[in-house]
């Protein structure tokens, strides 16, 4: 409730600034802040040397990409020493941009940012910008944005990306596309580290695509099996239903930014837009809009509910690139873009307003979904496929309750203990040569210790148990949903209660299902052929390193107040990610709370002790009793209840949603929709133009009054196919198939979605 | 130099492949080595003055005619030999230079049946003539010349090199189009008569326009004229079927030429001509022209998806890539024009490309059959992926040149020029945005189904499914080589149209009415099509807006 009333007393009081916006951003600062652009560069230039020359190289390629990665990441380290310096030392000129003056009410409130935040100076952004291009008169720029979260993203991506690269020298090791491969890891690289620093929206939706094509043509690295492929267009198509929303959103902002600044015609400038959502300058009828069109493309890009179900058959790709694209990087940039455009998405949304809004909302619903999802996965790789949606969807979750700090710091412990998880699970598969744990695993901790260790560390932080990452950034989630209020956990961006028992919820879940998964697939006995092995040292050395990544990068951001961490190391990720500035919302930060810690930590271990008490006593039990290893009990529940047998069903069918998606939208454009445009195509504007021909034809030798008859004739002929034509359509719909209702359905959303632009 | 090419540069680029064919003509038919050289040599020298102009082009004024020329040509009905490059132009002008000698390396060593290399690339040379001088007239009856010199060569093309159906095919693309070049003439000529300007120049019809010389009504019927004979030359839905039938029949250098540069004398009409010399009814007829252009978008997405046959498909997916080009038309505004100019090269790069891969395959498959074929990247790898990079080129990826022609029309629709409807062309914009996604499905479908997978028994040990040949390498290399550049730096063309467009557009359709007084609106002397009278000087809704939200969070907080 302060909340409420420090943005509300803002707004009412802030005086009309006459000299402009400020937009927290400079142009000064150090060289490697105002030249991050070298970062993207180095694998975008190691992606033409291996497209031309990498089969010519010694290794295949691979060495050029780890070398460019390599530097890249060492980059990016100095980045960030660069920024951390500037964060707290740097005293340049701040940029300011006029705004067209609104009357006494839509005044810029930019004055009161900060407000939570110690005092201090203004974390300022680096800003640097060249021309791209002009069209209209107008200079369209591309160019950097470096702050807290750039420089956070750049280390994720460069460091799991380096460890990735080294992994698959091993992993991919004799594949016949080897070089490929490495070509399109440098590829995505650079897309990646190029949409992390975009100053503008316009690069960002360019390296937006380019990491989707990436994505695409890992997931389909092995096309001749056509499972992959499908896989593969399933992931592009579906991001591009999202990507729409993308392209609508980018539009509506850039013509907003436009007419709120004076003399311009438009602006893809995130620093711009997000300053002007902050002051008020733009409606909120637009911001909802837009927010609402960028939140369809987060739901692709990030796979939540209910376009997420492309990224479980990702899993098509190789390990590597589950863990690198799938896992750690690629999908959290729709996560990204919400934090990167706070300032539209926190008006859009209201998000300070306290109301479940439409983002909190989808991302409750996926941490749950997500969640479900993975306790009926036999494969390895799609039980950390649904558990990745299902923390993307606490990311969102956080994000829509206003807790930014705690959803990207979310963003970058899970990026380390799920790289480990994925790579652990690529490391068992390359041991037994299968990913399905019911069948070819089990018993594994004996024959693979390295992987057993890692993976175990990786499943204790995945489900959040103190003091490993998990822990920490969960932690933060849940508090900063503002719904706790025993003992501190209040003061957020509101009380968002119900999103507190959803993230309370998926916690418990998470550890049950990782237990389940976990049991599978290092305990009991080995169930799959052959003798499994340890893999060797550059899928190890990953392992180990990211292991220690998810023990120790919890404590870059331990809660403030938290009585066993000195002063000086708390809050030190907030701190130095979270941004001070003009293009920054005023949000509201909870206060941690000891409570809501212990007992998150106790419906974690609920959560294992119940999946642990069915897998580890009774199932273990019952396969003494059986005298084979039992991936289930024999008399489990689902054969005992029907409900829980129909709850089975439902997940095993993924929510019949991948029916709907296939069988009725894509089958329905594809068939009926497309017959049907193709026959009025060839039986009705065709055979008009041959009648009209032919009928011209004839007009030469035949007298006046014949011409007039047959162009009546042809005419009524032509229409009277039509009308047959159409007909058939009619009983086609009629006769109850589901593909011909999909077309009616998808040419009315496409209706709906019309309505809901010209309403802007 | 430069005054040799102030005075002579256009005439030389148009006129000097008709000397190249006249020597042909003089050689005879048995000496194809001699044919294909000189044929090859006139090419690329019109490719070489074409990069003489580009260099001495001044591009800190690109909506300036340059290099023009105006003589007496027939004085009898006052029409004069008029021709300059400005920026509008110039991006096409060049296209056409390219692609003609890429056309003739990638025929070189197969002419379709029934070969004769004499007579094809004497065809091929006309076309160039005909489809440079359009793009360089400024003369309404020389722009008519020109516009049908095109269509007879390209009709001897298909139909004596084409495919089975090639009779039915050639007629047809031939009647058509004449059909609309009669209309597009009977609106030049009204032009000429009502005007009263005794001229035949854009510039003077413009002018003798602006000055109040014809009705609106008059306008309109123009316009509609002008509208059959360029909207059938785009093509645009519901006048597209004579396309997929001369595309496919087409040998493949004449799907090519097709692609790349011949329905572009569409939409270059449509900014050449029809715009700048009635913007009232282009006002009037926007809607409309959009309202085809994304029902050309999605209509031709289906039916992209309903196809068997690769080059069938190609031919349809022209359909809906032409309907982009045509919604940035649609909006009047330099932004949506430029994008459309960008739209028109990428197109032409594109699925010029794409009929080249297409043709290449039905030579080593022998058929286009899409159920047929698979495994292109299998046996021939390297094509596969050229195949493989032309379809995401085609979907529009960011980075290649299609998305700028794609991305800034759909951008240009929320913001339509005065008097063109908003809500109409915002319901426009998000249909095409629709149509990205149908794009990107039937092209990958496209690509699953032919590149991906394992051969099929009947091609898996054909020996004549080899990888790209050198003569392939060498045509396709600049295209494909353009396409990034484009794609990466789209400056290459928006720098170079954003002048000329901006200079096309009457101050009536680009002025910001929001940032005027009532008077300078006044002294625009628009008329009421443009409707910027109902603008009043500032409007507050973003203001009001916001005091509701600010109340409603004070009686939240209260």
């Amino acid at each position: 409730m302060d909340a409420l009333l420090t943005i509300a007393s803002a707004a009412a009081t802030a005086s009309a600034t006459g000299d402009g916006l400020a937009l927290g951003i400079t142009e000064g600062g150090s060289w490697l802040l105002r030249n991050v652009w070298l970062i993207p560069l180095l694998p975008a230039l190691s992606f033409i040397g291996i497209l031309f020359f990498g089969k010519k190289m010694p290794r295949g390629g691979s060495e050029l990409g780890i070398a460019a990665v390599g530097i890249a990441f060492v980059l990016a380290l100095l980045t960030g020493i660069a920024w951390v310096d500037h964060r707290d030392s740097f005293h340049g000129d701040e940029v300011h941009v006029a705004v067209v003056q609104l009357d006494d009410h839509g005044v810029a409130h930019g004055d009161d940012h900060g407000a939570g935040h110690e005092p201090g100076h203004p974390s300022l952004a680096v800003h640097r910008t060249a021309t791209w291009f002009q069209t209209n008169g107008v200079e369209f720029t591309v160019g950097t944005l470096v702050d807290g979260l750039a420089v956070m993203m750049l280390l994720v991506v460069t460091l799991v990306s380096l460890l990735v690269h080294v992994y698959s020298t091993d992993y991919v090791h004799g594949d016949r596309r080897y070089t490929h491969f490495f070509a399109f890891l440098s590829l995505f690289s650079a897309s990646m580290l190029l949409l992390v620093v975009s100053e503008n929206t316009l690069q960002l939706l360019c390296a937006w695509e380019l990491v989707g094509v990436c994505s695409f043509a890992l997931i389909g690295h092995w096309w001749e099996e056509k499972p992959n492929s499908d896989a593969a267009l399933k992931a592009f198509l579906t991001n591009r239903v999202g990507d729409m929303g993308l392209l609508v959103g980018v539009t509506v902002l850039f013509f907003a930014a436009g007419s709120a600044l004076p003399d311009r015609f438009g602006s893809f400038s995130i620093a711009e837009t997000n300053a002007l959502a902050n002051s008020g300058a733009l409606s909120h009828t637009t911001l909802v809009v837009a927010a609402s069109c960028l939140m369809a493309a987060v739901m692709s890009k990030s796979g939540q509910f209910f376009l997420h179900t492309w990224l479980p058959d990702a899993m098509a790709g190789p390990t590597p690139v589950s863990a690198l694209i799938h896992a750690a990087t690629m999908v959290v940039a729709g996560v990204f873009m919400i934090a990167r455009m706070y300032g539209v998405f926190f008006e859009g949304f209201q998000i300070g307003g306290s109301s479940i809004n439409l983002m909190a909302f989808i991302g409750g619903l996926t941490t749950i979904v997500g969640a479900l999802l993975a306790f009926v996965q036999r494969d390895i790789k799609k039980v950390l496929a649904y558990s990745t949606i299902s923390q993307l969807g606490y990311m969102v979750l956080a994000l829509g309750v206003g807790a930014w700090t705690a959803a990207v710091f979310h963003l970058f412990t899970h990026a380390f203990f799920k790289a480990c998880l994925f790579l652990g699970s690529g490391s068992v598969s390359h041991a037994v040569h299968s990913f399905d744990m019911k069948s070819d695993m089990g018993g594994l901790r004996k024959d693979m210790p390295h992987t057993y260790r890692t993976f175990m560390i990786g499943t204790v932080a995945l489900a959040g148990l103190p003091p490993l990452a998990g822990f920490w950034s969960k932690d933060e989630i849940l508090v900063g949903t503002g719904g706790w209020g025993l003992m501190g956990g209040t003061g957020g961006n509101g009380a968002y209660t119900l999103m507190l028992g959803m993230g309370m919820l998926t916690a418990a879940l998470t550890a049950a299902y990782m237990t389940r998964c976990v049991y599978l697939t290092f305990f009991g006995e080995f169930r799959g052929h052959g003798e499994p092995h340890e893999s060797g040292p550059r899928i190890t050395g990953p392992l180990w390193i990211l292991a220690g990544l998810a023990v120790v990068a919890g404590f870059f951001n331990m809660p403030k107040g938290f009585q066993l961490a000195p002063g000086s190391l708390q809050e030190r990720f907030g701190h130095f990610v979270e941004p001070v500035a003009g293009y920054f919302p005023a949000i509201s930060h909870a206060t941690p709370s000891w409570s809501l810690a212990i007992v998150s930590t106790l419906v974690v271990i609920g959560g294992i002790a119940a999946s642990g008490w069915y897998y580890f006593v009774k199932v273990e039990a019952a396969s003494k009793a059986a005298g084979t290893s039992l991936t289930e009990l024999p008399d489990g529940p689902t054969t005992k209840y029907p409900l829980a047998r129909m709850g089975h069903t439902l997940l095993s069918n993924k929510y019949y949603l991948d029916h709907f998606y296939n069988g009725v939208v894509a089958d329905g454009t594809k068939g009926p929709l497309a017959r049907m445009a193709n026959r009025i195509n060839q039986d009705v504007i065709d055979r008009t133009v041959d009648v009209v021909g032919e009928t011209a034809v004839k007009a030469g030798t035949v007298v006046y009054e014949k011409i007039d008859q047959l162009v009546v004739d042809g005419a009524v002929d032509a229409s009277g196919r039509g009308a047959s034509g159409a007909g058939e359509e009619l009983r086609k719909i009629n006769s109850g198939k589901v593909q011909s209702y999909a077309a009616i359905l998808f040419a009315a959303a496409t209706v709906l979605a019309g309505i809901l632009i010209v309403l802007v | 130099m430069e005054n040799l090419l102030d005075g002579w540069g256009i005439t030389l680029a148009t006129f000097s492949p008709l000397v190249g064919a006249a020597v042909m003509m003089l050689i005879p038919r048995e000496r194809e080595d001699q044919h294909k050289l000189i044929a090859l040599v006139t090419s690329l020298w019109v490719a070489f003055v074409g990069v003489l102009l580009l260099i001495q082009f001044d591009l800190d004024h690109t909506d300036r005619l340059q290099f023009g020329v105006d003589k007496v040509w027939i004085d009898v009905i006052s029409s004069r030999f008029s021709v300059g490059i400005d920026g509008m132009s110039l991006p096409l002008i060049l296209l056409t230079m390219l692609i003609v000698p890429l056309c003739i390396i990638y025929s070189w060593n197969h002419f379709p049946d029934p070969v004769n290399p004499k007579a094809f690339l004497i065809l091929i040379l006309i076309l160039e003539t005909g489809m440079i001088g359009t793009f360089v007239a400024q003369d309404l009856v020389l722009f008519f010349v020109f516009f049908e010199v095109v269509l007879l060569p390209m009709f001897f093309m298909i139909a004596v090199w084409g495919g089975e159906d090639r009779r039915y095919a050639s007629l047809k693309f031939f009647l058509y189009t004449l059909f609309g070049s009669a209309l597009m003439l009977v609106s030049f000529l009204a032009l000429f008569f009502l005007t009263g300007a005794e001229t035949f120049s854009i510039a003077g019809l413009s002018e003798a326009v602006a000055a109040g010389g014809v009705s609106r009504t008059a306008q309109l019927w123009i316009f509609g004229g002008m509208f059959l004979g360029f909207g059938i030359k785009v093509p645009m839905f519901p006048f597209h079927t004579w396309l997929p039938d001369a595309h496919t029949q087409a040998p493949t250098v004449g799907s090519v030429i097709l692609a790349a540069v011949l329905l572009k004398l569409g939409t270059y009409g449509f900014i050449r001509i029809a715009i700048p010399v009635l913007p009232d009814a282009a006002v009037t007829w926007a809607p409309w022209i959009g309202l085809l252009a994304v029902v050309g978008i999605i209509y031709g997405a289906l039916g992209c998806l309903a196809q068997t046959d690769v080059k069938r498909l190609i031919a349809f997916s022209s359909v809906a890539h032409m309907g982009f080009v045509m919604l940035g038309i649609a909006t009047l505004t330099d932004f949506g024009i430029n994008a459309a100019i960008m739209g028109m090269v990428a197109h032409g790069l594109i699925t010029g490309m794409l009929f080249f891969l297409a043709g290449s395959m039905k030579e080593r498959y022998h058929t286009l059959e899409i159920s047929r074929l698979g495994g292109l990247l299998v046996q021939a790898p390297r094509m596969g992926w050229i195949f493989g990079f032309c379809v995401m080129a085609s979907l529009g990826l960011p980075g290649l040149a299609g998305f700028w022609g794609e991305f800034p029309a759909i951008l240009s629709a929320y913001n339509p020029a005065n008097g063109v409807p908003i809500e109409t062309f915002r319901t426009y914009m998000v249909i095409a945005a629709l149509g990205t996604v149908l794009a990107a499905g039937y092209l990958l479908w496209l690509l699953q189904r032919t590149a991906f997978g394992n051969p099929p028994a009947e091609f898996a040990d054909d020996p004549a499914i080899t990888d790209t040949t050198r003569h392939e390498w060498i045509a396709w290399a600049p295209i494909l080589a353009l396409i990034v550049a484009i794609g990466i730096y789209p400056n290459l063309i928006f720098r170079v149209s954003d002048g000329a467009v901006d200079a096309s557009l009457s101050d009536c359709l680009t002025v910001d009415a929001h940032q005027l007084t009532d008077e300078e609106v006044e002294a625009l002397g628009c008329s009421d099509v443009y409707r910027l009278g109902e603008v009043t000087g500032h409007d507050d809704d973003h203001g009001d807006d916001h005091a509701e939200e600010t109340n409603e969070h004070a009686a939240a907080g209260n």
